[in-house]
């Protein structure tokens, strides 16, 4: 089909491949792959500790295996022309994670800082091990239990309440570590911006849906921009008050900027005006200065950006961990020290969860580094190309909105712990130890899984009507 | 471990990461090379041949006989045949579809023919499924014939709206 002639784009348009849908063994060849590199990566860091081939070798890539295994038949059944390249990416990220946190539990320094402050150490890969599994369960039940993910467009309005819940339910809670993320239930500590984060884009793509044309159509035109009437703010201007309400009470930076910067980016595919993002950008500037002016725990985490490595800041903030995190970069260099033989143990605290990625830097350098981005950055790419195959506008909206999600994640973490961005407490998708961020990242690559496969589906061909074959009417 | 080994460990390492990103990239070159772009408003010059179905007519009379019959052959779902939500299923179960350009229609029509609230589709008493245009400024056509009043619909007659086709399948 020759479409040269064509002068303008909608934003309906679909891509759809060509090729053949079904790519289930190119993705079991994938994973096979993503699989042999953490057990390879397992036996480097142990040759470099212990001079022997860690004991765990055959049950951990065994059990990385089935994880795998597992994940791959269940979207063989239920999604057969899903993406073939998110499931081994993510399972990747997640083996080297594993890896990781494996290697610096085996850190002196660290079990050290764990005896002196808990009286015990207990190594974090096990139990890290234990959530990716319950990640893949969450990712198989999405899979079997969601046919379609039009049906979530449904709850639109309950997703908005459970969200606002969810977000509202750590200020109950006492902070931990100076940040209001977390909730304890029966033993359980749970954070639920992780969980919120994959309802509030479900609410995002629903809504904007409905109100694209209100919001795109009915505005002025100024200076090349086009503004939009002042009734029409008013969904923006909520929920930038809810994020700098997220920001205050709960000192939460990342969550803050996720949401907001979410909403942001799905407004403007939604519409496709850019004053939005210009718009979003002042607000979020003139909300982060406005907040920053009075609240102290955002303004040290200004300070220990601008001057991480001054001895005045360190000790009014109490901690040197952008500072020995820079370190950990900067020791890397290009080609890093190798996997277990560095010293990004020196940043004690949250060294497996949110600093983790100094780790890599460390240890694999700026290669290494490059090719864990470029893996994240091929999970946004798959994400927002189901957004463009997808069929239906909401399907579209939601797979930008997760994947934005996704992206902006790893960037405020990224660019915290590279001191591009003040630090903000969030965790690096699949590799950061923690359990409600595991299992939520792999809800969220279940649903995308769950969009591509509606939207790579082939078109059904043109049945013939066996009824009428049988009431012909032969004409003289 | 002697330090050479685990040099080449190393850099082994990095080099069957980054190999594992360029079979990553190489998967979706497809993306690249010949993807197919269904445009709103993109002009067909005649490079695809205009639906050469073989129309043949099915009188809707046909279901008057047995009840059973009726039930056994009754469709389950709508397919969009043709048109730019081309794949596109909706499981029929005994709810009125409406279909349009309008935000609320349950087929969302992205077509320049199709007017806010085009035409519906739903069940009579007996759960024949029944098309019926809505004063649409383009028509609804069932097969060849622009439909004036509320029609039977045959299984797997093409109802078309603009350049959208749909049927009701099995």
């Amino acid at each position: 089909m020759s479409s040269t002639h064509t002068t303008h784009t909608a934003h309906t348009s679909t891509i759809g491949s060509i090729g053949t849908p079904s790519r289930r063994n190119t993705e079991l060849a994938l994973l096979v792959f993503a699989v042999v590199i953490p057990v390879f990566a397992y036996a480097n860091v142990g040759l470099a500790i212990n001079d022997s081939v860690p004991p765990g070798l055959l049950s951990y890539g065994l059990g990385l295996g089935l994880l795998a295994g597992v994940g791959h038949l269940v979207v063989r059944k239920f999604a057969p022309y899903a993406d073939p390249l998110l499931l081994p990416l993510a399972t990747l990220m997640n083996g080297l994670g594993l890896v990781v946190i494996w290697r610096l539990d085996q850190s002196p320094r660290l079990q050290q800082r764990a005896e002196d402050l808990f009286g015990a150490f207990s190594p974090d890969a096990p139990k890290q091990l234990m959530y990716s599994a319950l990640g893949i369960a969450f990712f198989a039940v999405i899979l079997i239990v969601l046919k379609d993910h039009r049906i979530l467009q449904r709850y639109t309005y309950i997703s908005m309440v459970v969200a606002l819940v969810l977000l509202v339910a750590p200020v109950f809670f006492p902070a931990v570590n100076g940040a209001k993320i977390w909730i304890s239930i029966g033993g359980f500590t749970i954070q639920p911006g992780e969980f919120a984060k994959i309802i509030i884009a479900i609410f995002f793509s629903g809504y904007l849906m409905v109100k694209r044309d209100a919001l795109a159509l009915a505005s002025r035109r100024f200076m090349g921009l086009y503004l939009p009437r002042g009734r029409d703010l008013g969904p923006i201007i909520t929920v930038w008050a809810m994020s700098l309400l997220i920001l205050v009470f709960e000192t939460d930076l990342g969550t803050s900027l996720l949401f907001f910067g979410m909403f942001v980016v799905v407004l403007y595919v939604a519409t496709e005006r850019t004053s939005w993002i210009v718009f979003g950008l002042l607000m979020s500037a003139v909300g982060a200065v406005g907040v920053a002016s009075f609240e102290p725990h955002v303004q040290s985490r200004v300070a220990a950006w601008l001057h991480p490595f001054s001895d005045k800041v360190i000790a009014q903030t109490g901690s040197d961990q952008v500072a020995q995190s820079l370190m950990a970069f900067g020791s890397g260099g290009v080609l890093g020290t190798g996997l277990g033989q560095g010293n990004s143990d020196l940043i004690g605290f949250a060294a497996n969860s949110d600093f983790i990625f100094a780790t890599f830097g460390e240890e694999l350098g700026l290669a290494g580094v490059m090719a864990v981005l470029l893996i994240y950055g091929l999970i946004v790419e798959r994400g927002i190309r189901t957004a463009l195959a997808a069929r239906d506008p909401f399907g579209k909206l939601l797979a930008v909105g997760l994947s934005s999600a996704f992206a902006i994640q790893v960037f405020v973490v990224g660019g915290g712990v590279m001191g591009l961005i003040p630090l903000s407490g969030m965790t690096m998708p699949f590799v950061a130890y923690g359990g409600s961020s595991v299992i939520a990242n792999w809800a969220l690559i279940g649903i995308l899984i769950r969009i591509s496969d509606t939207a790579r589906r082939p078109a059904p061909t043109p049945a013939t009507n066996p009824d009428a074959e049988m009431t012909q009417v032969v004409r003289p | 471990m002697s330090e050479l080994t685990l040099t080449v460990m190393r850099l082994g390492f990095l080099a069957v990461l980054w190999l594992f990103v360029i079979v990553a990239v190489q998967v979706i070159r497809s993306d690249l090379f010949g993807t197919r772009v269904t445009q709103r408003g993109a002009r067909r010059d005649g490079g695809r041949p205009p639906a050469a179905r073989p129309t043949r007519e099915a009188p809707p009379q046909q279901r008057g006989g047995a009840a059973g019959r009726q039930r056994r052959g009754a469709p389950t779902r709508l397919v969009v045949a043709e048109g730019t939500l081309a794949g596109t299923t909706v499981a029929l179960q005994g709810q009125t579809i409406t279909l349009g350009r309008a935000h609320d229609s349950t087929i969302v029509l992205d077509d320049d023919y199709a007017s806010s609230k085009h035409a519906r589709i739903y069940p009579d008493r007996d759960g024949q499924w029944i098309v019926e245009d809505l004063g649409s400024t383009n028509g609804t056509y069932l097969d060849r014939t622009r439909l004036t009043t509320p029609t039977p619909i045959p299984l797997g007659a093409p109802i078309r709206i603009g350049k959208t086709v749909i049927e009701l399948r099995k």
